[in-house]
């Protein structure tokens, strides 16, 4: 990774005109999907995404079925349409990686003991792509999970850190990503505070894995608000929350 | 009346906290129970809990569902009902002990596509549910329309004591049979009777959270408060739905199926 150009301005605005700890604008639709038994559309930034999920279902090839717990399967795809050169739309190497990656990102929220001999399918397709992917389908397919009525322990909320110029900014966008320094996709639970996922490209000193770190879980946190009150909205209207009646 | 909370949970919220049971979509860690769904929590001294709005349908024990015949094999058929998990009606329980695959025509009886109203007879965490139609009102279902709706919402349109599935069956003069599955079967003689019930029951599913659904469906169906005997609106009718969605409780259930089907679905 070498850096050919300045990604960071004299009054510190980065390639998109955000600030170093600012989260790109993030909208999420819940239930948008009326034939999948829960699903998100998210807007990370320029990233359009849905999440679909169907299921606890029946397993189909019966062997894959597991006698104590639920199978959950994932799949991460990249429409051809979804970045500047036509992708093809055969799996890749990068697609068979992610989608294992936000299984095992998504499987700890999941109390998969409830449901014995049955499969969860999650399908996060990517419509448009702008770096963050991964982390957007997480936390869209969190939000689709809980749409689905599956018991979880927490949701999932997903953001990436990392080192543009020497400094640690939050949220990578595709050109930070490409010519930045490092980027460290961070996924979080919460409430429980557990780190769910986490991975690192580039090179970061202990002290800059750490502040990393700390930035990625605090945007982990205001997607987590995002989530909440999307879902919030969905199922009791808007600005009801906590409210205790 | 010992006192009920209430608040508007997603999964991760903190329901509770302090010395108290975790009942169910819950459960404890420390000191705090926890949500595992998106729902509505309830907590007393009995314990905690969130009743879910979303969901698909797990089977349970003793639950009167409808399913749809999908095949046979020479002991038992299979039957569709709606969950991760095929259910099987065993042979026997229709044509006796004595039953033999070589001399009784199972296709004769339930062949596949019929759509009969069953009791989950055996259902554990190793097996797959199995059925029964020995019992009153349970068996095929001859004629009517076929909806499905979210199995959350069964209990908010079975209503207190069954008020909400009676308003729509006098006034619409049909007959609706209800699988805690979610899927119901609308019939009668009038066609025009048959739509306006399943549109109100489409109503009921999506407004289910909703406060005077009863007072609203009754607007849409030109019904009066009087002609209604053991009606119960509430303002609230979260609650209503509430007390009905105790799905601890499945006696309770039990006997409000036993309401609705109390014309007779055999």
């Amino acid at each position: 990774m070498v850096q050919s150009r300045s990604l960071i301005d004299e009054s510190g605005r980065r390639s998109d005109g955000r600030i170093i700890d600012e989260l790109r604008e993030v909208k999420i639709n819940v239930g948008i999907i009326k034939n999948a038994d829960g699903s998100a559309l998210i807007e990370f930034g320029k990233n359009k995404i849905i999440a679909a999920v169907y299921g606890p279902r029946e397993v189909h090839p019966k062997h894959m079925a597991l006698s104590d717990r639920c199978v959950v399967r994932c799949r991460y795809h990249m429409s051809p349409f979804s970045t500047d050169t036509r992708k093809s739309p055969a799996p890749s190497r990068r697609e068979t990686e992610i989608s294992k990656v936000i299984r095992e990102a998504l499987e700890p929220a999941l109390i998969l003991e409830d449901y014995p001999r049955a499969a969860i399918d999650i399908f996060i397709e990517v419509l448009q792509a702008d770096g963050g992917s991964r982390c957007a389908g997480i936390s869209a397919a969190s939000v689709a999970l809980a749409d689905a009525g599956i018991n979880m322990r927490d949701m999932v909320s997903a953001c990436a850190a990392g080192k543009v110029d020497d400094k640690i900014v939050i949220d990578i966008n595709d050109t930070e990503d490409k010519e930045g320094g490092a980027d460290m996709p961070v996924a979080y639970m919460p409430n429980l505070k557990k780190i769910t996922l986490l991975q690192l490209d580039g090179e970061l000193n202990p002290a800059e894995f750490n502040t990393c770190l700390d930035e990625a879980i605090r945007g982990c946190l205001k997607v987590y608000e995002i989530q909440r009150s999307s879902l919030i909205e969905k199922y009791f209207g808007k600005e009801k929350g906590l409210k205790e009646e | 009346m010992q006192e009920v909370k209430r608040k508007y949970v997603i999964p991760g919220d903190i329901v509770a906290e302090g010395n108290l049971r975790p009942l169910v979509n819950v459960f404890k860690i420390g000191n705090s129970i926890v949500a595992t769904r998106i729902g509505i929590t309830e907590s007393s001294k009995d314990g905690a809990k969130v009743i879910p709005l979303s969901g698909i349908y797990f089977p349970r024990a003793n639950d009167i569902v409808i399913g749809k015949i999908l095949d046979h094999s020479s002991l038992s058929w299979s039957v569709d009902i709606n969950s991760c998990f095929a259910a099987h009606l065993p042979a026997q329980d229709i044509f006796g002990r004595d039953f033999s695959p070589a001399h009784d025509d199972m296709g004769r009886q339930l062949s596949s596509g019929d759509v009969i109203v069953a009791r989950i007879a055996i259902f554990d965490r190793t097996r797959d549910p199995i059925l029964t139609i020995q019992d009153k009102d349970l068996g095929k279902i001859p004629t009517g329309e076929l909806i499905k709706i979210s199995p959350t919402r069964v209990p908010r349109l079975i209503g207190k004591r069954g008020s909400m599935i009676q308003t729509i069956e006098k006034a619409t003069s049909t007959r609706i049979t209800i699988g805690q599955n979610g899927i119901i079967v609308v019939s009668g003689n009038d066609k025009e009777g048959i739509t306006l019930a399943i549109n109100a029951i489409h109503i009921v599913e999506v407004e289910a959270h909703t406060s005077n659904l009863t007072q609203r469906i009754k607007q849409l169906l030109n019904v009066h408060d009087s002609e209604i005997e053991g009606d119960d609106t509430q303002n609230n009718e979260v609650n209503d739905a509430a007390i009905n969605g105790d799905r601890v409780n499945s006696n309770n259930n039990d006997k409000e199926m036993g309401v609705i089907n109390s014309n007779g679905t055999k």
